[in-house]
């Protein structure tokens, strides 16, 4: 019993981090309608500028503070640089154009700062609480997500501009016709899904170590959360999410070889997708033709 | 009286195709202007045109201002409110935030606003907190109009808002905007498909076909004239 909520409690730790992910996944693909498949490698970019400031000596506060202004930033220069200009053309051209943002960031980060794995601070204590039961590790990166989540509700729900973004996301054409200028609030998704993605990186880093490659199975597992909670539904991403880092913990626990725990990933992604396409949240997409 | 509003040989375009084929149009200073035709005759390309949502040439002068060159949003700060085909209701959001989006880039308080349109929709305070795609297809079209509101316009373009409602809810709202019309000064361009009702409460009135203005004058002389009447309103 004690090691089944031991489980639990560090599954959902990781599925915080995988929530985030896939909170930012939706946020782009409600946008937009597109995934965005270097989520996960702008992350881990995100989380070496973060390295940087702290091995400069930084306080980790301060850099990680540092570092989500600057994924928002770079988040909103990454849509008026390269996703702008296929805006028009057809998704697969949109999809294709991520990709290589995936091979542009992994490649860079391996160049600037090798492949080799790098050990990042926790700004937790490593000590347990409740008799064994949790991490501090754990809690703070709850704790971290959940008020993340908690500034971004807010945002959404009791200002102007959050309000835009949400219009012009469900309806551009009539957003524009309010005076919502929509390609900036497009813009400022994206640099709020590389802040969020910002902080999935940093809080995963001390766990999985830093490498070009170390988001590669965070962001599967994201994108199972994702398509869980419905693909259009960001409080069905965090749900989703928290799904997901459970059952992968609890079935690499019991059932088989921790090394297979990502099959386990795509094992739900399958089962999502014949029974249930819109997931537990999302809204069936109904196109008039 | 002045023109708020003047098309002068203006084209549109989807693709290479074109499909208004140089419209000359005038809204007056707090007047009601009807746009009449059959379905494909170009009535909402012309609204669309005026609104930079397609291809347009030709000179398009809203108060002093030339909006051929201007992007939709721009379009929309200078005080121009459409209210396109389909309403263009954010179904997601509640009755409430639509009227705050109507309220988002124009000048003025939101909330006092917001009270003026819930004293000419009444149903709409009713309504405030639902999802607006939970509305009646009329109180959508009020809610529609009461978006639009919230921009302070000085023009009101309406597409069909009598599309799809029952005959006496329409003139309920075309009452509203009659009244609005009057009491806030701002003038309005119609499209309408009911052209008797149209003809009743507007000044004057453009009839299109495929892309051309055939007739144009004022609201009465186009509701007597016998070809109009044979064609438009049926008796």
């Amino acid at each position: 019993m004690h090691q089944l909520l031991q489980q639990i409690f560090s599954g959902l730790a990781a599925g915080a981090v995988y929530a985030s992910l896939a909170l930012a996944l939706v946020m782009i693909y409600r946008a937009t309608d597109l995934v965005n498949f270097a989520q996960g490698e702008m992350a881990m970019f995100s989380t070496y500028i973060a390295w940087t400031l702290v091995d400069a000596g930084l306080p980790f506060w301060a850099a990680f503070v540092i570092t989500l202004a600057v994924s928002f930033v770079g988040g909103m220069a990454i849509e008026r640089i390269v996703i702008r200009p296929v805006e028009n053309a057809p998704i697969l051209t949109a999809v294709v154009v991520t990709i290589g943002l995936l091979l542009i960031f992994n490649a860079t980060a391996g160049w600037i700062y090798s492949y080799t794995l790098q050990e990042f601070p926790s700004p937790f204590p490593d000590r347990t609480l409740f008799g064994a039961l949790m991490t501090t590790r754990d809690v703070g990166v709850i704790v971290v997500t959940l008020v993340m989540l908690a500034a971004l509700f807010c945002f959404f729900r009791f200002t102007a501009t959050g309000l835009a973004m949400r219009a012009a996301a469900q309806n551009p054409e009539s957003a524009r016709l309010c005076g919502v200028r929509v390609g900036r609030m497009l813009a400022l998704g994206w640099g709020f899904a590389a802040a969020i993605g910002a902080v999935a990186g940093i809080m995963v880093a001390p766990v999985l170590f830093l490498d070009p490659n170390m988001m590669g199975g965070v962001l599967l597992y994201a994108f199972t959360g994702a398509l869980l909670g419905g693909i259009t539904s960001p409080v069905g991403a965090v749900i989703g999410g928290l799904i997901v880092g459970v059952t992968e913990n609890l079935v690499g626990t019991y059932l088989i070889a921790s090394q297979l725990k990502l099959t386990v990933a795509l094992i739900l992604i399958i089962i999502v997708l014949v029974f249930r396409p819109n997931g537990l949240f999302g809204t069936a997409v109904v196109r008039r033709v | 009286m002045a023109a708020i509003l003047e098309l002068r040989a203006v084209k549109a375009f989807y693709g290479q195709s074109e499909v208004l084929h140089g419209i000359d149009l005038a809204v007056e200073e707090a007047g009601m202007t009807v746009l009449l035709g059959a379905n494909g005759a170009g009535k909402t390309t012309t609204l669309r045109a005026i609104c930079g949502m397609v291809r347009s040439e030709g000179e398009i002068a809203f108060g002093g201002r030339r909006l051929e060159r201007c992007s939709t949003e721009q379009i929309a700060g200078f005080g121009v409110a459409h209210v396109p085909e389909g309403r263009g209701t954010f179904i997601g959001l509640t009755v409430e935030e639509n009227l705050r989006i109507g309220g988002y880039a124009a000048a003025g308080r939101p909330d006092e606003k917001m009270q003026l349109m819930y004293g000419y929709f009444p149903i709409l305070a009713q309504r405030r907190r639902q999802q607006a795609g939970a509305l009646s297809g009329g109180e959508q079209q009020m809610l529609a109009i009461a978006r639009a509101l919230m921009m302070s316009p000085r023009l009101l373009v309406l597409d069909e808002p009598s599309f799809g409602l029952a005959p006496r809810i329409v003139e309920a709202i075309f009452g509203i905007v009659e009244r609005i019309r009057r009491e806030q000064r701002v003038s309005v361009l119609l499209v309408e498909q009911n052209a008797s009702l149209a003809l009743e409460m507007a000044d004057r009135a453009y009839l299109l076909e495929t892309g051309y203005v055939v007739t144009s004058g004022s609201a009465k002389a186009l509701a007597d004239d016998p070809q109009i009447r044979r064609s438009y309103l049926g008796y």
